[in-house]
């Protein structure tokens, strides 16, 4: 299929078409409304469901109803709005239902404001609503890998019957570049008739499913906690997903960056490549689970002096690096998160400055 | 001559938690009977609340979903929009529907979603022991108002049929009791016509039912009964107050 020259939030949306979600519920917030629109258009072309809630708390609830059905479903968001659905995600995961979430994060805390963020990375992978639960964090880098990670997120949220989080700055969401949209694989649901409620007449067996995550008696919470974390054990072994770039080289040091820093990154370290200076990196394409080995051995390698993390925040991956080097290495971080990105020049001076 | 009086197929045997005296058996009972006569229990949903009733899917026999405090309209809202073929319905207090779930009530009517919701009002918080309710009476004593509800300080009590008639959308909208035989015959009727109207996709159809709490009232079941009758109905009277024709 050709390319065709999208932004990435209309791009977002077009992919779940394409990956088989035909309901979308959703409400407006900078900077992803234009999911919202796009959708709005494009939903009724395809039998397709659009429905603007009253408001994110109630969005989330939506999607955790259809997703109980078993129906393929998505919402998209922007970070304060994912606060407020974060109760949901809690139930959506405690319930073990598939659903979608797309987060184009802007800067916090609260309103913060409206341009580009990796604000939510803790948010996103250690929680944000209540309880021992995980999503699958996927981070794209540009709209193609957008559109790719939105399309296997449901194969994904359905493989583990849990909540998949697409975690994409504001540029990601804001941008235009070509896109391909790869023919689709997994357009069938898999078999959800032992635990959706979908009507009991659907179903062979013709017993009743109840999707709940209320569990009263203490031993059978633990099971069922035991049962969740069982599966992100699972994520933990099938699901890492990362780019290693220019770790062939005798790097100095090891950058870690994900979405659109790591662009700017590469070609940070395309420049200084050409001054004589090398430095790799480790882009974690999947936030949780994290590839901790592939940042550990990256760190390990003898001509590695430094790890540096480098976010649009104020240094929120930094903790899982850590946890990863374990101390073989010094791990610092640079960034910024007030919604401008960090320049080449700004980053190749912080590099220069980590050598000295 | 055979059994006239049969449990409806909708309801499980399963003994239920709910306090002696409380009448949420009966709105089940009811629940379960036109589910029964309208042979859709196969393809119905229930979505439970956050309240005494967030354990009825065990005393149903079809699908039910658990909803967050409040969320349960929101919930619907995703099944029949996704699966209008199925048939759905939310079972949720005074607490859960007129408080914290203000929102999403409001929304999923004016929307004109088609699902029903049973409305279960005890003018008090049943499970979380005997607080003040939104639809809790003037001077009324909860553990949250121990010298009775100051209306200076709370406002006036909360008439959710009066509110959602308000609405210009189309809804069946109706308030019944079960504290007597003949007002249960009446509520059965109501809770059948408003799943008739949704299998029609005709609007969205809400069934207030008020209802007794004698252990969080401290009053025992007959004078429970007594009360909601010379107290609730007065404030909250009977009838349809908007019907979709």
């Amino acid at each position: 299929m050709a390319k065709v020259l999208m932004k990435g939030n209309e791009a977002i949306g077009e992919a779940a078409i394409r990956a088989g979600c035909l309901n979308y519920f959703a409400y407006p917030i900078t900077p992803q409304s234009e999911v919202a629109e796009y959708l709005a258009k494009r939903m009724p072309e395809v039998n397709g469901v659009f429905l603007q809630g009253e408001s994110e708390v109630a969005v989330g609830y939506m999607i955790f109803g259809a997703a109980a059905c078993g129906e393929r479903v998505m919402t998209t968001s922007s970070s304060p709005g994912i606060s407020l659905m974060s109760e949901a995600i809690s139930y959506i995961s405690g319930a073990r239902c598939p659903a979608v979430f797309v987060n184009i994060m802007r800067g916090g805390p609260g309103l913060g404001g409206i341009l580009p963020s990796q604000g939510d990375y803790l948010q996103a992978t250690k929680g944000g609503g209540h309880g021992d639960y995980k999503m699958l964090v996927m981070a794209p880098d540009g709209v193609q890998e957008a559109v790719e990670m939105t399309m296997l997120a449901f194969p994904l949220a359905e493989k583990y019957r849990n909540p998949v989080m697409i975690l994409g700055d504001g540029l990601i969401g804001q941008m235009m570049e070509p896109v391909e949209f790869p023919n689709n694989l997994n357009k069938e649901p898999t078999n959800k008739d032992h635990w959706a409620t979908n009507g009991m007449d659907t179903r062979k067996s013709k017993e009743k499913n109840i999707v709940k995550s209320l569990f009263l008696d203490p031993k059978v919470l633990n099971d069922h906690n035991l049962t969740l974390k069982s599966q992100y054990e699972k994520m933990k072994k099938q699901e890492i997903r990362f780019e290693a770039y220019n770790t062939d080289s005798d790097y100095q040091i090891l950058i870690v960056s994900y979405g659109t820093m790591s662009r700017v990154c590469k070609t940070v370290i395309d420049n200084l490549k050409i001054q004589g200076i090398e430095v790799g990196m480790i882009r974690p394409k999947t936030l949780f689970p994290f590839p901790e080995k592939a940042v550990y051995d990256a760190a390990c390698k003898k001509s590695c002096k430094k790890v540096v993390s480098i976010e649009m925040n104020m240094g929120q991956m930094l903790e899982d690096i850590e946890r990863c080097v374990k101390g073989k290495k010094e791990v610092s971080w640079y960034g910024k998160c007030g919604g401008d990105v960090p320049t080449p020049e700004e980053i190749i001076n912080h590099i220069k400055l980590l050598l000295k | 001559m055979g059994k006239t009086f049969l449990k409806p197929e909708a309801l499980s045997n399963a003994y239920t938690h709910y306090c002696p005296g409380c009448t949420h058996g009966i709105i089940h009972r009811l629940v379960a009977e036109a589910i029964d006569e309208l042979e859709i229990r196969g393809r119905t949903v229930g979505i439970a609340p956050v309240g005494c009733a967030v354990l009825s899917y065990n005393y149903f026999t079809f699908d039910f979903q658990e909803a967050a405090h409040g969320r349960a309209p929101a919930m619907a809202t995703g099944i029949k929009r996704v699966r209008p073929d199925l048939i759905a319905f939310t079972y949720q207090g005074d607490g859960d529907l007129a408080s914290i779930g203000m929102g999403e009530i409001i929304h999923a009517a004016n929307r004109g979603e088609k699902f029903t919701t049973i409305f279960v009002n005890n003018a008090i918080y049943g499970m979380t022991g005997g607080q003040m309710a939104p639809t809790t009476m003037p001077g009324q004593k909860a553990t949250t108002a121990p010298f009775g509800r100051d209306v200076k300080e709370t406002g006036m009590p909360i008439k959710m049929c009066e509110l959602l008639s308000s609405l210009e959308t189309k809804a069946y909208i109706t308030r019944q009791t079960v504290l007597k035989p003949k007002y249960i015959n009446k509520a059965k009727k109501a809770i059948k016509k408003a799943f008739e109207y949704q299998i029609e996709k005709k609007c969205y159809t809400f069934v207030e039912v008020v209802s007794t709490c004698p252990t969080n009232w401290g009053m025992t079941p007959q004078k429970a009964l007594k009360w909601a009758e010379d107290t609730l109905l007065p404030y909250y009277p009977l009838g349809e107050f908007k019907t979709p024709e």
